[in-house]
């Protein structure tokens, strides 16, 4: 175990801004780019179900 | 290859075949980040030179893998597409884009984080980082030349011209700190040695590196499936596809 406590965890030895800056970004990135891409589907399936009804 | 190329090359096939492996894949997606991340944060030592903010490797090596691993699938795609006229393997082509650029970017921004503290600077136009700054304008570049043209297969195949012209930048990115001086250090891995880096921080960026494989296949796969129902939209497997299920998924 390396942190003694969850404030030396999030100090990361005074890199804390540029480690979880990284990782936030990282992270905000992975999140939303499924969620784009399952809208794009769900949106494609609409349209060929409105191509059928038409 | 070549059972991909031909079994799965009906859209048809493809969409049912990646709709039983996504949830395989974002499992292992899930699985494997959360070893990596565990390792890398409390397994793994701080590194005695660059304290804990070497700990940006565990993302920054990845992702940077990826983003020239992928631009080299999404240029094959696309010339295989070209030069086959094989549509699945262009939908795929423009599938891979964005995931790419995505990487990219968090290359860049990972390095920038990671040289303020132990360069001093945030940005310097060595080989490697502007070789690097040239791939993702090459992934933009593609999605930009690929949206703007409205005839669908002379816009798959500007994309292709465009994705293999550019491909001659994933070598340069590579062995760019080997031809040059540059800030960024070498390789840490190399097929021809033994890495030179311990082996829990080692296997934190390996199970890094796989789960952002498993991430990649599933997102794109994701957005092939999205392309391939706009584009096969009145073809009757899809019909079928939408009359049978509905709405869901």
């Amino acid at each position: 175990m390396n942190w003694g406590s969850p404030e030396a965890f999030f100090h990361m030895g005074g890199y804390g801004l540029f480690v979880w800056g990284s990782y936030a970004l990282t992270a905000a990135l992975m999140l939303v780019e499924p969620v784009l891409a399952a809208s794009r589907y769900r949106s494609a399936r609409r349209a060929a179900q409105e191509a059928q009804e038409n | 290859m070549s059972f991909r190329l031909f079994t799965f090359a009906a859209p048809v096939r493809f969409h049912a075949l990646t709709g039983v492996l996504l949830p395989w894949l974002w499992a292992a997606t899930l699985l494997l980040s959360a070893a990596g991340l565990y390792i890398g944060f409390f397994v793994a030592p701080t590194d005695a030179t660059q304290g804990d903010a070497y700990r940006i490797i565990f993302i920054h090596v990845p992702a940077a893998w990826m983003s020239m691993l992928l631009y080299l699938v999404m240029a094959f795609w696309a010339v295989i597409g070209w030069a086959f006229k094989a549509r699945l393997a262009s939908m795929v082509a423009r599938a891979v884009a964005p995931t790419g650029a995505m990487f990219t970017v968090v290359a860049l921004w990972t390095g920038a984080l990671w040289g303020q503290p132990t360069w001093g600077t945030w940005w310097v136009w060595d080989a490697r980082l502007t070789s690097e700054l040239i791939l993702l304008f090459l992934y933009l570049g593609y999605m930009a030349l690929v949206a703007a043209i409205d005839d669908t297969r002379r816009a798959d195949q500007a994309g292709a011209l465009l994705a293999a012209v550019g491909a001659v930048n994933v070598p340069i990115i590579y062995f760019s700190v080997r031809w040059w001086n540059t800030l960024h250090q070498g390789a840490t891995i190399k097929a021809t040695a033994a890495p030179s880096m311990a082996s829990t921080m080692l296997c934190a960026m390996l199970l890094m590196t796989l789960a952002f494989w498993a991430y990649a296949f599933a997102v794109v796969f994701m957005r092939s499936r999205a392309i391939v129902l706009e584009r096969e939209r009145s073809a009757d497997w899809v019909q079928a596809l939408v009359k049978t299920t509905g709405d869901a998924a």
